[in-house]
């Protein structure tokens, strides 16, 4: 019996999706059986990120609606047989699914999964009360502004009621060093400081996170990328190994640029 | 009950009159015997300073209605003001809410934003109190922990009612109806534990450190 874990942030566009995709293939990487489910009904996106939007035939709707069945509906990932995708419907809305039917599924899936990592749309309406009915845990997401911390910390209340979720971990997204250091951006420690949460991990604002999601290969593939690295350690610390955070300085990359230039990479 | 004795009793004291109310007659019988007894007191000069009266009831229950009536008397008295109308009764509605006032509610949580704890009483919140969360009392507000969001303290309309934060840094007071933003946006770091008041002179909400509480108690109580 493997478990579900939430992806969530409340606010739109603070990387929820392009997280739930990393952190499937950094937990595939570790030979975990995991399964992605994207309930974002209507604007269905993880599908596009993991590069397997043509091999759509089924959606969640038609498991929902009885029309197929839940293993017709599994998208083999291309590079990992260990991982998988339930997508979204794109031509219907959110209210075509219920919690009840959205937590069945999300139980058959758990029988045969280690990990059911899903996807959450934007907002606190139906969409989000799908997307936890099934959850046994939760990830919250945000990023290092205000708006962002506050929609977290609201969706932080709304999980702390939920009696069958444990309590939310936070992922720090898109923080950038020198905007920190220059007071533009909130600190690690006063977001920690409002939200009260556990830190699961921090990623750092990396350009070829957006270049590898419009290529289709999660940047959790690119062992040199930083942002990489940060989600295959937040992937060990789901997996229960305590991982020390990554050091924010970019000045440490410098010696690895030039082993990059030597070749020696 | 004897008719001799008087259903209204006047004693002077330093400070005014005081109206003992027999509490076994008729309400009728007792409003009659008031009229008679407070128009045949002597004549007072204009200039006189006016004179307080307490009325005490008893054992007698009055109503609303009741203690207007005494009221009005008492007020058609030119000299005379009702100082305070007390009785030893209460229904038990009266008795409910007194205790629900005076009762000091624990509560070891946070306040997120979106969310309202609403007490009766005083409230003792161990956790914070997040931007866009409101914590609302009828009574004393006090937070063992940042106070980020909103509070609003005397939400009856008492204004002799505090705020306490171990960090102040709300978005906004609200004492009574005396509503203030962070009264204090340069106190910033401060590792004092502060608290919000309504300053009467100046009819808005100050912030001063937590022991000036201690002071400002000690004088309530003198002047009571």
């Amino acid at each position: 019996m493997g478990e579900a874990i939430v992806i969530t942030s409340g606010k739109g566009g603070v990387g929820k999706t392009t997280t739930t995709a990393n952190i499937g293939t950094a937990l595939a990487l570790q030979n975990k059986k995991v399964c992605l489910v994207d309930t974002d009904i209507g604007l269905r996106n993880l599908d596009v990120i993991m590069g397997l939007e043509n091999r759509i035939i089924y959606d969640i709707v038609d498991v929902a609606e009885g029309r197929c069945k839940l293993s017709q509906t599994l998208i083999k990932d291309k590079r990992f047989e260990c991982l998988k995708l339930v997508p979204a419907a794109q031509a219907k809305d959110k209210t075509s699914i219920q919690p009840e039917q959205m937590k069945a599924i999300i139980d058959e899936l758990k029988r045969d999964f280690d990990y059911v990592l899903i996807d959450c749309p934007a907002g606190i309406e139906q969409g989000f009360k799908n997307a936890i009915a099934g959850a046994d845990h939760s990830i919250v997401v945000t990023t290092p502004e205000n708006s962002a911390v506050r929609d977290a910390d609201r969706i932080i209340g709304l999980l702390e009621k939920e009696p069958n979720i444990s309590s939310p971990r936070l992922i720090i997204n898109r923080i950038r060093n020198h905007m920190v250091k220059t007071g533009g951006m909130l600190e690690i420690d006063e977001i920690l400081d409002v939200l009260a949460v556990d830190l699961l991990g921090v990623v750092v604002d990396d350009e070829e996170v957006i270049s590898a999601s419009n290529k289709g290969e999660p940047i959790a593939l690119n062992p040199s990328s930083r942002a990489s690295i940060a989600y295959r350690n937040i992937a060990r610390r789901i997996l229960g190994e305590s991982v020390p955070l990554m050091s924010l300085d970019e000045n440490k990359g410098f010696f690895k640029k030039v082993k990059k230039m030597l070749g020696m990479r | 009950m004897a008719n001799k004795q008087p259903l209204v009793t006047i004693k002077g004291k330093k400070d005014g009159l005081i109206l003992s109310l027999d509490d076994r007659c008729s309400f009728e019988q007792l409003i009659a015997e008031l009229k008679t007894k407070l128009s045949v007191q002597g004549t007072y000069y204009h200039d006189d300073p006016l004179i307080s009266v307490k009325v005490e009831a008893g054992n007698r229950y009055l109503t609303e209605e009741d203690r207007k009536e005494i009221h009005k008397i008492i007020r058609e008295e030119k000299q005379l003001f009702v100082a305070e109308i007390s009785s030893n009764v209460f229904t038990a509605e009266q008795v409910e809410e007194k205790v629900k006032q005076q009762q000091l509610t624990t509560l070891t949580q946070y306040i997120r934003s979106g969310q309202e704890v609403r007490v009766d009483g005083d409230i003792l919140l161990i956790g914070d109190v997040n931007p866009g969360g409101k914590i609302i009392a009828t009574g004393n507000i006090y937070v063992m922990g940042a106070l980020r969001g909103i509070a609003h303290a005397g939400y009856s309309g008492q204004d002799d009612k505090v705020i306490t934060a171990s960090l102040m840094k709300p978005s906004q007071l609200m004492i009574a109806d005396v509503i203030s933003r962070d009264p204090d946006p340069n106190g910033e770091g401060t590792h004092v534990m502060e608290f919000a008041y309504v300053d009467h002179n100046t009819g808005t909400i100050s912030v001063d450190r937590l022991q000036s509480l201690f002071r400002r108690s000690l004088e309530s109580t003198k002047r009571s």
